[in-house]
């Protein structure tokens, strides 16, 4: 039997099962953190720092930190909006991010997450980085302008030897995520759907096709991101 | 090259964890990890070549275009700038004819920039071909450059007199100085390498973690965690196997204490590698150096041998059954973040050098995955001398907060830099009077290097310890000639900015932004509301996954408040704002090519 653990989110009382990260059991709380390089099922590794919450008054990541019994966590507070609200900015100015033209808009986390906190434009000056569009692989177009460098792709999608076919190459600002240019011609249509899938943003384009969706119809057209989670009803415990 | 390849690969049990050694060897017999040496080393290891790539691609001292037969790295820290850097730098490209980060058409010479690379006392200084050449001047390096143009070999190029101490012995054969200033309980010689192995095996495991803890020894790296506790946790956390780690990567620019230490003391050390293994219950102990060291490699793998020779490495040391346990050195290839503790195991995986989310702590799963201990190599010295005297003892040093002694790395404008061991509790002034710094001349004072604080003379009456002033050990004396923005804060800066592993969007985004925000500033374009701007923006590095991110503002930030007069000075006095868009300027071209000139 799994043992229950007590904890408060902005001194509402929460329970969750022990060992389960902060992320998570917020939202079987539903209380909405916002995450960005996290996603379900892959292992997390606290890269974009948005989901950054105080966790008996230290900055920790949720997406990381398993949450224990009797901690106090502060999520909605004044200072984590704000921080939350300046990593979407810099990402913004970090890369080359033009929405209108870009096919996973309405789709787009990153963009979700800025109309939630009401990015009107960001504080920091635009680096307008000089980035290339790599479209050598016969299935996917690995559009740099657009990488968040969040490392979804490196840890979600594997060969059947487990063999990555993202990675990261250099470091500091200089870092990319790049293709595996043997493994990438042997991309299955699946894995190419799932890499774009996975991807936050419109960095992995799937190859021959674009715009399916109709403006109106797009995961984030009617309700901000999160709403789901906030509009769930909690069973309580 | 194909068969070479391959031999390394099988030297290291084509094991994926020895990723590192594999990629230093090939680095070092070929000058460069090619394309074709990536594919071979993915195909054994059962790797993408991405996944090679990305190990490679992370570390400086891995190129993977070749870097000459000659490959000459020249330090361009703070300090380094301080000692006359400039003109050294500008001789080598003038008598190369190349500029930093090229080779020359012949292939012959390669010229490369680095990070410090534990010199300061000593500066400018270059590595060439994994040997140190310090002091350098424009002469020495046309001295330099004229035997590399006759083909000499590196070692023969090194003049006749070499450094103090071990320096000078067969296997290291270096001319670096040790510049020991001032020895104190734990540098001191009274000890034998044996002597308190032998006291341990007569102990249980939990007396010497307690003798330890009575100390109050904290890690000596900085950031000063109890090592008894640490032990502890390590010794009671479930796993089949520990391991032991020394971080002797000791990168942050200024210090260079761990460097003597390995030269003079290292069985000292090794001998606390010991102690910390079997209070631990570890059987393995890795001592990550990183690869500016490496010119100390053959010496201490003859101090290891040596050490197995005697019992005091190996299978049931000095007699005691089961207690096995033995040392490797793992070398880095250039990345600062490897100090930090996670990300030193990572390298020593053979991975990118990126901190891991915590928890669980390296206590709990650290090297592959089993509870490991790292320690400094300055906390694993001090140990010996803990078990050896008595946790007492050591406490009768320092002060209440910070017990025993810190071995302190010092440089800058002062005429006696080198290593001093000082008790905790020393003041500033104390440290000026002792080096030999004329005070009336002295601006400010880095403590702990870039990720610590610049401070002002009205500081000085502040104390070395955990309670007042924590330091890892470094301190850079500025003088009054020094202009601090441009020749520290913006130098310290951009260290951290190439040093960023890139996984944190706020460590690798927010450095640059307040760089250009801080040229802006010196190009006296700035206006006030830029100093709030980088207030606030520094900010937002605290959550940061690791302590590089966390601290990379420090340079701006912490000069921005004991040296606010600074940036005032150079701010525009009628503007408090700007848009940050000069119209004149984006349209200067057209405006030329068409002779209309934009009304503003």
């Amino acid at each position: 039997m799994s043992q229950y653990v007590r904890f408060t989110i902005d001194k509402t009382e929460c329970m969750a099962i022990k060992g389960q990260y902060i992320v998570e059991a917020a939202k079987e709380n539903g209380i909405y953190i916002p995450t960005l390089c996290n996603y379900p099922g892959v292992k997390p590794k606290g890269g974009c720092r948005i989901c950054t919450v105080k966790v008996n008054g230290k900055l920790m990541t949720s997406c990381t930190t398993p949450v224990a019994e009797g901690m106090t966590i502060e999520n909605d507070i004044p200072d984590i909006r704000e921080l939350r609200k300046a990593i979407v900015e810099l990402l913004f100015v970090e890369g080359n991010h033009f929405c209108p033209a870009c096919e996973k808009s309405g789709n787009c986390e990153l963009q979700a997450l800025a109309y939630r906190f009401q990015v009107m434009a960001p504080r920091f000056p635009f680096q307008f980085p000089l980035r290339r569009v790599d479209a050598s692989h016969p299935k996917i177009i690995k559009e740099q302008n657009r990488c968040i460098l969040c490392k979804r792709c490196i840890r979600a999608i594997k060969d059947e030897k487990g063999r990555s076919i993202f990675a990261y190459r250099r470091r500091s600002s200089r870092v990319e995520v790049v293709v595996d240019s043997k493994l990438g011609k042997q991309l299955t249509d699946e894995l190419a759907q799932k890499a774009m899938d996975v991807c936050p943003v419109g960095s992995i384009l799937v190859k021959e096709k674009g715009y399916i969706t109709p403006i109106g119809q797009r995961k984030y057209d009617k309700m901000p991101i999160g709403s789901d989670i906030e509009n769930m009803q909690v069973n309580k415990i | 090259m194909k068969t070479a390849v391959k031999k390394t690969i099988e030297k290291y049990g084509s094991d994926k964890y020895r990723l590192m050694d594999i990629l230093i060897d090939i680095q070092s017999e070929f000058g460069y990890i090619s394309r074709e040496a990536i594919a071979l080393i993915a195909e054994d290891l059962g790797m993408s070549e991405v996944d090679v790539e990305q190990t490679v691609s992370f570390y400086h001292f891995f190129s993977q275009k070749p870097t000459g037969k000659y490959c000459i790295y020249l330090n361009n820290s703070a300090v380094a700038n301080m000692m006359g850097r400039a003109a050294v730098a500008a001789t080598f490209e003038k008598e190369l004819g190349i500029k930093f980060g090229e080779v020359t058409p012949d292939g012959l010479v390669g010229l490369f920039e680095t990070s410090c690379i534990g010199m300061n006392d000593q500066e400018p200084a270059a590595i060439i071909n994994n040997h140190i050449f310090t002091r350098l001047t424009p002469f020495r390096v046309k001295e330099i450059v004229r035997d590399i143009k006759e083909g000499k070999d590196v070692s023969e190029m090194l003049v006749a007199d070499y450094g103090d101490g071990e320096n000078r012995s067969d296997l290291i054969r270096s001319v670096v100085s040790n510049n020991i200033r001032k020895i104190g309980p734990v540098l001191d010689r009274d000890f034998k390498a044996g002597q308190a192995i032998e006291k341990i095996i007569k102990m249980k495991p939990e007396e010497v973690i307690e003798e330890v803890k009575k100390s109050n020894i904290r890690g000596r790296g900085g950031a000063g965690f109890p090592t008894g506790l640490k032990w502890e946790f390590c010794r009671n956390a479930p796993g089949e196997r520990k391991y032991i780690f020394c971080n002797a990567d000791e990168g942050e620019p200024g210090t260079f204490k761990d460097r003597v230490i390995l030269t003079e003391r290292p069985r000292l050390l090794f001998e606390g590698m010991v102690i910390a293994g079997y209070a631990v219950g570890a059987t393995e102990g890795i001592v990550y150096i990183r690869y500016e060291y490496k010119y100390l490699q053959n010496y201490l793998e003859n101090i290891l041998q040596k050490a197995r020779e005697a019992n005091y490495l190996g299978k049931n040391i000095l007699g005691k059954k089961g207690f096995n346990f033995d040392i490797r050195i793992q070398f880095g290839a250039g990345a600062y973040v490897c100090g930090e503790e996670s990300a030193l195991i990572e390298s020593a995986e053979g991975k990118r050098g990126e901190p891991r989310d915590r928890p669980p702590f390296p206590v709990e799963k650290g090297y592959h995955d089993m509870p490991t201990v790292v320690n400094n190599v300055e906390t694993l010295c001090s140990v010996v001398k803990v078990i050896l005297k008595g946790g007492e003892w050591y406490k009768s040093f320092g002060t209440h907060e910070s017990t025993g002694t810190k071995v302190l790395s010092i440089s800058g404008d002062c005429k006696f830099p080198g290593v001093y061991e000082v008790e905790w509790g020393f003041s500033v002034n104390d440290i000026l009077d002792m080096v030999g710094a004329e005070k009336d001349d002295v601006q400010a004072v880095q403590v702990g290097g870039p990720s610590g604080a610049i401070i002002a003379p009205n500081e000085f009456t502040r104390i070395l310890g955990y309670e007042d002033l924590a330091t890892g050990g470094s301190l850079i004396i500025i003088g009054k000639n020094r202009d601090i923005l441009n020749d520290i804060v913006l130098n310290f800066t951009e260290f951290f900015i190439e040093e960023s592993c890139g996984s944190c969007s706020t460590c690798r985004i927010v450095p640059t932004l307040m760089r250009n925000k801080l040229i802006k500033i010196l190009n006296a374009r700035g206006v006030k509301q830029d100093l709030a701007d980088l207030q606030e923006w520094g900010k937002i590095l605290k959550a940061s996954r690791c302590g590089l991110g966390q601290t990379a503002a420090n340079p701006i930030l912490s000069s921005l408040k004991n040296f606010p007069h600074l940036y005032e000075e150079k701010i525009q006095k009628n503007k408090t704002y700007d848009s940050g868009f000069d119209l004149n300027a984006v349209v200067k071209e057209s405006a030329k090519a068409t002779g209309r000139v934009p009304i503003i």
